[in-house]
């Protein structure tokens, strides 16, 4: 049985450490509050440009010319995967929970004989892949010094992914992220933007004739490069209220496990506290016995 | 009945401005700039570094824009743009700035058409702002 210095010093270390997970349940709090704000701020934008995309395809006559963002380059061979996780760790389950799903779509790649490539964003999804699939991943983008999720770095993924693209590096592009429910729930998604799926966009307006100034293909141009940096963005903002809420829960847990440890470990405390005293008396009293 | 319609200007991160008072507004279409009133038929275009002009009964405001995607569709006005500025709040230093920066991005040659014309364009607006 441990001692009772040893007991105290760990009640002491427990406690400590249950300070700083709560600190960081106070901090990933006020941070989510900000972070979801952003997030819901950011929807706007992003429909929008979904139903203005809808709208452009629907009018494009010439399928065959149609840009090749949007069509793709007509094979399926080479696959970009763009995922994308948090800079820093102590977030529960939320960078696993990507790569998870990433994992499983690179293993179906794989098997149907296609050629993958990876591109990470954040370092911890590098960190985890780079043991497997290290000699996939073609770059790493990390935005450790920027605090918030702001357009520009996404404008920059955006911009690198369709440099790649016009380079005919990949045919077919799925960005990975973790879509933000609520605090404890969040869904890891797997979401292609290269080509775009048309599909996915809900119509709620069919009727509407639009003017097109200039013509449609050449609106399409501008807009779809527009349209990749959006959703990366968006998926930014959905991952960063992810990470905060994960991480509120994550510490959470981490503090209300260790009041419980106390709890156990000043119990074991009294208890030995106790049985010396009771192994002292008896010894003062058989001492006084045997006289 | 009323003249008015709705504008609505979102940034990627925020919707920066809304009102749906609004009797009229210019906004520097890629092929010239263009006036929207009421009742305009359907319309998606997109910007040009510009000056948007924005009247409503309050008075006229500008905003500065790089770049953008407007529809109209019942009498609503949506701009998407990544860059809007009120004119009011652009200091000097910023636009002297932003020129300076253009104009590097100029002399690089690799630059298509269209870039250089939207390049040189910002230049301009810029020149005159100041």
């Amino acid at each position: 049985m441990a001692s009772l210095d040893d007991l105290k010093k760990r009640i002491s270390s427990v406690k400590s450490t249950q300070k700083i997970t709560k600190a960081m349940k106070m901090v990933a709090a006020a941070k989510l509050r900000r972070a979801q704000e952003g997030a819901e701020r950011g929807r706007p934008y992003s429909e929008k440009m979904n139903n203005i995309i809808l709208n452009l395809s629907k009018n494009i006559v010439d399928v065959e010319n149609s840009p090749k963002l949007l069509s793709g380059t007509g094979q399926d061979n080479v696959h970009l995967c763009v995922v994308m996780t948090s800079d820093r760790g102590l977030c529960g389950g939320f960078n696993t929970n990507i790569i998870k799903k990433a994992k499983n779509y690179f293993k179906k790649i794989i098997d149907n004989g296609k050629t993958l490539k990876i591109l990470t964003v954040g370092s911890k999804g590098y960190d985890q892949l780079k043991r497997l699939y290290g000699d996939k991943i073609i770059e790493k983008i990390s935005f450790k010094e920027t605090k918030n999720a702001n357009y520009f770095d996404a404008d920059k993924v955006g911009k690198i992914i369709i440099e790649r693209f016009y380079k005919k590096e990949f045919d077919v592009c799925t960005i990975f992220y973790n879509q933000f429910k609520n605090v404890i729930t969040q869904i890891p998604q797997e979401q292609q933007i290269i080509p775009l799926k048309t599909s996915d966009v809900q119509d709620d307006n069919d009727n509407d004739n639009y003017e097109f100034e200039p013509e449609e293909d050449e609106i399409l141009n501008n807009l779809l490069p527009k349209n990749i940096s959006t959703q990366i963005f968006k998926a930014m903002l959905e991952n960063s209220a992810s990470e905060q809420g994960s991480r509120m829960s994550a510490m959470d847990n981490a503090t209300r496990n260790a009041g419980e440890m106390v709890d156990k470990l000043t119990i074991e405390y009294n208890r030995s506290r106790q049985a010396a005293i009771t192994k002292e008396l008896i010894e003062i009293i058989s001492g006084a016995e045997s006289l | 009945m009323s003249e008015d319609f709705k504008v609505d200007i979102v940034n990627p991160d925020r919707s920066f401005f809304s009102n749906d008072k609004v009797k009229e507004i210019v906004v520097p279409a890629v092929e010239g700039d263009m006036g929207i009133l009421k009742d305009h038929i359907p319309i998606i275009s997109f910007l040009k570094p510009g000056i948007i002009f924005l009247s409503t009964n309050e008075g006229l405001q500008k905003f500065y824009v790089e770049d953008g995607i407007i529809e109209f569709r019942d009498n609503t006005l949506s701009i998407l743009t990544s860059t809007i500025m009120d004119l009011k709040n652009i200091d000097k230093s910023f636009i002297d700035n932003n020129i300076k920066d253009a104009e590097k991005q100029l002399e690089n040659s690799d630059l298509n058409d269209q870039a250089r014309f939207l390049m040189s364009q910002k230049i301009n607006v810029l020149r005159t702002i100041n």
